[in-house]
């Protein structure tokens, strides 16, 4: 099956997009496809490099970067509700981009199942 | 991606991604329109997906209803009313509204407290509603 992934919460305070890595993650390792990961609302916030938590604690950017990179996964940023927030390319993790509200529309239309991960 | 791709579209290319298929979507609303963004960036979901040509259905419940209440008044918390748009989107094709029963109910409203036309359906309806759908988006 083809999913696609809408993500709508910041990482640490919420365990939206930590559920969603596990979903992703475990929906690749079933054989699925994932069409897309779409960041919206706070969900934007996954995606800064300035991000350092603890050392002891996960690194959900990383994670997202990582699994993006092993699976050539397409991780995608609103750009709305990332300029509101102050993510722009400059501090933009590598493996993310930055594009319309358009590309979570056609997820909808492409995927076979879009989930929503969020509060 | 194709140099049609506009704003409108949220940086898309129509014909070649979305390949005609046409969809049944269904944006629902569970949050009051102020104090989380939630409502107001669900707005931006649909009228973006206005451009797509999906068949799209708009769901209010729980105090998402309160998003398409009369008169609603921002000034002194310094947030902009962003109700209007709702009276909008018939404009944008977008026509079907549901509001859910037991959520008006609860919060003593009735059709006549709404800025739009909607059509109010009891909550086993509106499961209905979502099982009928290929997408369904919860804000």
């Amino acid at each position: 099956m083809k999913f696609g992934i809408l993500v709508n919460e910041g990482p640490y305070t919420h365990q939206a997009s930590d559920t969603a890595y596990q979903f992703t993650k475990a929906a690749l390792e079933k054989g699925h496809k994932i069409h897309r990961v779409f960041f919206y609302h706070d969900g934007v916030n996954n995606s800064t490099r300035l991000t350092e938590p603890p050392q002891d604690d996960r690194n959900i950017v990383q994670r997202w970067q990582k699994l993006a990179a092993d699976h050539k996964l397409d991780l995608v940023v609103c750009v709305a509700a990332a300029l509101r927030r102050g993510i722009k390319d400059e501090n933009l993790a590598e493996g993310f981009r930055i594009s319309g509200l358009g590309q979570l529309v056609e997820s909808g239309i492409q995927a076979d199942r879009l989930v929503t991960f969020g509060d | 991606m194709g140099t049609d791709m506009t704003e409108s579209t949220g940086g898309i290319d129509m014909d070649e991604q979305t390949s005609g298929v046409v969809k049944k979507f269904l944006y629902v609303n569970r949050k009051a329109p102020y104090g989380t963004i939630y409502a107001l960036e669900s707005l931006e979901v649909v009228l973006i997906a206005a451009a797509f040509d999906q068949d799209v259905s708009l769901a209010f419940i729980d105090d998402g209803v309160y998003q398409i209440i009369k008169g609603q008044h921002t000034k002194n918390i310094d947030v902009k009313n962003f109700s209007p748009t709702y009276r909008a989107l018939e404009g944008y094709d977008i026509e079907k509204l549901y509001v859910e029963k037991e959520s008006m109910d609860a919060r003593g409203l009735t059709q006549a407290d709404l800025l739009v036309d909607v059509k109010i359906v009891t909550a086993a309806e509106m499961a209905d509603l979502m099982e009928s759908q290929d997408v369904v988006m919860s804000f």
